[in-house]
């Protein structure tokens, strides 16, 4: 079983490092939105540290939303995942590989370039440490959630903008404490709690997502 | 052994066959013909459980496919109007990751063979989205030279294949069921492997009519 997931992670991995394109329209969106509100606003650094967490968190969720749609629509439509529901494998296994693999291409980048644009918002170093800790745990459930969103979606006229309507709600949890590690540390409240808070959601999307998405699956590609 | 009881499909709307029964034994081929639209792929995709029957069961070894999941597809190979292949991957990379994905990995040497053995010699290594139809679908099919299923189950499999390919195709299609394997077979073009000791089916007659 651990083969197969093995299998299905190094694949993706390997499709990606052939077209590199991928990885780099989600990461350059997501630096180019995070830079655009400092020239927004202005230099004025108490508005930026305010706003901060809000603004690269935010980001990180729409870019992640960015190349979603094409997780599982390739292999759709060459007719691989037809051949992954037939696997001898429960289908889960296979969905994490996938999800595995899309967030090291598209969130693990966004998460290490994450403190480099907090220095333009002029954060601390310990609120550059929780900002970083915070996306790190976030972003994977980002993948896991925005998975079952893109099965859903799957070979629908328009599924872009519908995978985002969908899946964009179910992120608000993770948002909000996510963003609100950053804040609560930064006011000197401590960020424990919203770690561990986060910490509980990526392990119950770990465990829940893949089989919603491998449902989900099985009845898009009927 | 497979059997179907009472199997009735829908896409849409349109009710594509009902009461369905037939068994297929080991050594045995099965034709199915129609003409298009008749439900022949439908049909193909609701064996394997690709597809949600509205009536009736596909069972395999006399207990119903939807109980047994993985139990079931670890006995089947299916190749639909798409390869399965991906673009970006060579010959080699691509039956790789299908036959570990099947639960049979195969070392680097047996996927060149068997590629050789389909008429790719030259190709293995390059990337198939630079290969013509016909040697992706080659690729496609390498999977039942190093597959041990037992029920073969092959929408069209014979298309953009040259003469050759063809011809070979067939010869492992008959090895395969006189080593006690079953196939599924739906094919338009004259063939000599469907002359002959094979049972068929025809889809699509009742409303329609012979085309």
């Amino acid at each position: 079983m651990f083969d197969t997931y093995l299998t299905i992670l190094k694949r993706d991995l390997l499709l990606a490092m052939r077209r590199r394109s991928d990885i780099f329209t989600t990461l350059f969106f997501f630096v180019i939105v995070v830079s655009l509100f400092p020239l927004g606003i202005g230099p004025e650094l108490d508005t930026l540290r305010l706003i901060a967490p809000g603004v690269v968190w935010v980001a990180a969720l729409l870019a992640s939303m960015l190349a979603l749609e094409r997780l599982f629509a390739v292999d759709f439509a060459d007719g691989t995942l037809e051949q992954m529901l037939l696997a001898p494998q429960p289908m889960a296994v296979l969905v994490l590989g996938k999800v595995t693999a899309h967030w090291l291409i598209t969130g693990l980048p966004l998460v290490l370039m994450a403190p480099l644009l907090g220095i333009q918002y002029d954060l601390s170093l310990t609120a550059l440490k929780v900002l970083l800790i915070s996306l790190l745990l976030g972003t994977p459930a980002l993948s896991l959630i925005g998975a079952i969103g893109a099965a859903l979606t799957l070979g629908l006229r328009g599924g872009g903008v519908l995978v985002s309507l969908l899946v964009l709600p179910l992120c608000i949890p993770v948002l909000i404490f996510g963003a609100g590690a950053v804040e609560a540390s930064v006011s000197g409240l401590g960020e424990a709690g919203h770690l561990y808070m986060l910490s509980a959601i990526v392990v119950m999307a770990l465990f829940l997502a893949p089989l919603a998405t491998s449902a989900a699956l099985r009845v898009s590609a009927e | 052994m497979l059997q179907v009881v009472d199997l009735e499909c829908v896409r849409g709307d349109r009710k594509l066959f009902s009461g369905l029964n037939f068994e297929l034994h080991p050594g045995e081929l099965l034709h199915l013909y129609g003409h298009n639209g008749s439900g022949k792929t439908t049909l193909m995709r609701a064996i394997c459980g690709l597809l949600r029957e509205t009536e009736g069961e596909v069972r395999w070894n006399g207990e119903a496919i939807r109980k047994q999941a993985e139990d079931f597809t670890r006995h089947v190979v299916y190749l639909g109007h798409k390869n399965g292949i991906k673009d970006d991957l060579n010959g080699v990379e691509n039956l790789r990751v299908a036959c570990a994905l099947d639960g049979v990995p195969i070392s680097e040497e047996r996927a060149w063979t068997a590629l050789e053995k389909i008429g790719l010699r030259g190709h293995e290594d390059l990337p198939t989205r630079v290969l013509s139809q016909g040697q992706k679908r080659r690729v496609g099919l390498a999977r039942l030279l190093a597959h041990d299923a037992k029920l073969w189950v092959l929408d069209e499999p014979f298309t953009a294949l040259d003469k050759a390919a063809v011809g070979f195709l067939q010869t492992v299609i008959r090895e395969h069921i006189d080593g006690g394997g079953m196939v599924i077979l739906t094919t338009h073009q004259e063939v000599t492997l469907t002359e002959g000791q094979v049972k068929r089916l025809q889809l699509g007659w009742k409303e329609e009519g012979r085309v």
